[in-house]
């Protein structure tokens, strides 16, 4: 990952002082989890508001679900300066195909795609867009889900999770999704992905939204926090019986 | 190295005369042998009575699984019991040291074995080895204090907790315990409830699977049920079974006995002294 394209100098000089590195080496400010899931009338998404630098948590209202189009939800997790190129690149793309005007509009599963090639050509340069993003959609009554990573993996699946949701979230969802979920049992079934990830992810806050898109169109929550439960007798003297335990 | 007539014998604990030529081999690239990992997904939960272990069954020794049946929870005392998650022969040797040791102690004072004084002896071992005894351990019991429940890492540190998970697993199992632990639970709940934990480990973690086993301790009373449930069975048997080549020819059928009676010497020489 350190070799320069341009090394027209000595291979070893790693001091060259011709350019700094512009690429992305490591992620600064960062996005937990996304979790999505299909439901009875589209896709219900749902993340937190935290972006984190390193252990700190810096910013609390970071917005990491948004509309694109009129078919298509992203959320993504990763660096926010990431997210925030690839939401521009996007306006792009959705202001380009406005400008045809010719009643069509892009689906999610072309967003999909369009977003697999700009995240597999980064790759391929050495230079990321350090995100993980969950695309989700309704066009014409078919429902689409589908996650691309930041080297290019992408597939498409009726629940997807990112970063720590592929161990806490999946297990759950592939126990008890199911085909035609009502909207209070989507949420409910999110809520309870996203309450295991408040306790047990490290860089997890208590303030989420959860998005829904259908046919109509998108709907992002107000923010709002899940209720935790912390009176389990062993928590209240844990040490009563393991004196140097905690 | 001095040539002393006297030969001090070393003193035990961890000989760390290689290291500096490991780390020099593994510069070269030389790959250090694979242990023979437990993979694993382990858990216990304190329900209304007492304490309900599980485990899954695969060993795995890198990307093979070396064990497709083997045995997770190991006994301690009559009414400890301990799962091992990490190398196995870590796990397996811990444990049965600290059961001996146990054994011991009750035959010293008489009195029923408590299990802190089981997590005691395992971490402090296990800090004395400095992370290298590489057993995570979930230690479950009932004794007169009550029922107990400890998670022991390969430092020496320990947790004392109402519900607890370790292993590759333990991300997808503790997502179940998460969800659904509530206090209280009676034996039949506890139960499904572990058997819902290992199950999602063995299903969504590549380094568990196989079998679901269980063990039950209550006060005065234990039941180890091992292959509770069985989810993962052999579907497919060839109908047509194993046969050899048609033209392996049988030639000559001997069968010969082993020597099956052992020849006792009386009076022989005494043992030396």
């Amino acid at each position: 990952m350190e070799m320069l394209m341009d090394s027209s100098q000595a291979e070893h000089s790693f001091l060259s002082s011709v350019t700094a590195s512009e690429r992305t080496l490591n992620p600064y400010v960062t996005g937990t989890s996304v979790v999505a899931i299909k439901y009875k009338d589209g896709i219900l998404m749902a993340a937190d508001m935290g972006g984190s630098y390193g252990y700190t948590l810096r910013y609390k209202s970071v917005e990491r679900l948004k509309p694109v189009g009129k078919h298509s939800l992203l959320g993504a997790s990763g660096e926010i300066s990431d997210f925030q190129e690839i939401l521009r690149y996007l306006d792009e793309l959705i202001l380009y195909d406005n400008m045809w005007d010719d009643g069509n509009s892009l689906g999610p599963k072309e967003v999909h795609s369009y977003l697999t090639r700009v995240m597999y050509n980064r790759r391929n340069k050495f230079n990321p867009l350090w995100n993980s993003l969950i695309l989700g959609g309704v066009k014409n009554g078919q429902k689409y889900l589908g996650m691309v990573s930041m080297i290019g993996v992408n597939f498409e699946d009726n629940h997807v999770a990112t970063g720590f949701g592929n161990h806490l979230a999946r297990p759950i969802l592939r126990d008890e999704w199911h085909d035609n979920l009502s909207f209070e049992d989507g949420v409910k079934l999110l809520e309870k992905c996203m309450r295991v990830l408040l306790y047990r992810d490290t860089t997890a806050v208590n303030k989420l939204q959860i998005a829904k898109i259908t046919e109509e169109g998108v709907t992002i929550s107000q923010p709002y926090s899940l209720k935790t439960f912390w009176g389990y007798s062993a928590f209240q003297n844990p040490t009563v019986h393991a004196e140097g335990s905690w | 190295m001095s040539n002393s007539a006297i030969d001090v014998p070393p003193k035990g604990g961890f000989s760390f005369d290689l290291c500096r030529r490991n780390d020099m081999l593994s510069k070269k690239g030389v790959q250090p042998p694979s242990y023979r990992k437990t993979g694993t997904t382990i858990v216990g939960l304190v329900f209304q009575d007492g304490v309900i272990l599980g485990a899954d069954t695969r060993a795995t020794e890198g990307p093979i699984v070396c064990d497709k049946n083997c045995e997770k929870i190991h006994y301690m005392a009559p009414n400890i019991y301990c799962c091992g998650a990490g190398t196995a022969a870590d796990t397996e040797a811990v444990t049965d040291m600290v059961s001996s040791q146990l054994q011991l102690h009750r035959y010293h004072t008489g009195r029923e074995s408590r299990v802190i004084t089981a997590l005691t002896l395992l971490k402090k071992h296990l800090f004395n080895y400095q992370g290298h005894v590489s057993a995570a351990l979930v230690l479950g019991g009932v004794d007169v204090t009550g029922p107990h429940l400890h998670t022991i890492y390969p430092h020496g540190s320990t947790d004392t907790l109402p519900f607890a998970t370790m292993g590759s697993g333990s991300l997808a199992a503790m997502a179940m315990f998460e969800s659904k632990y509530k206090e209280g639970l009676t034996r039949d709940e506890g139960i499904k409830l572990v058997v819902e934990a290992i199950c999602s480990g063995i299903f969504n973690d590549l380094g568990s699977g196989s079998n679901v086993d269980v063990c039950v301790i209550t006060k005065g009373h234990k039941e180890y049920l091992r292959n509770h449930l069985l989810p993962n069975p052999r579907t497919y048997v060839n109908p047509k079974g194993f046969s050899f080549t048609k033209k392996t020819e049988v030639l000559l059928t001997k069968i010969t006995p082993l020597k099956e009676k052992v020849e006792v010497i009386e009076g022989g020489d005494a043992m030396e002294e």
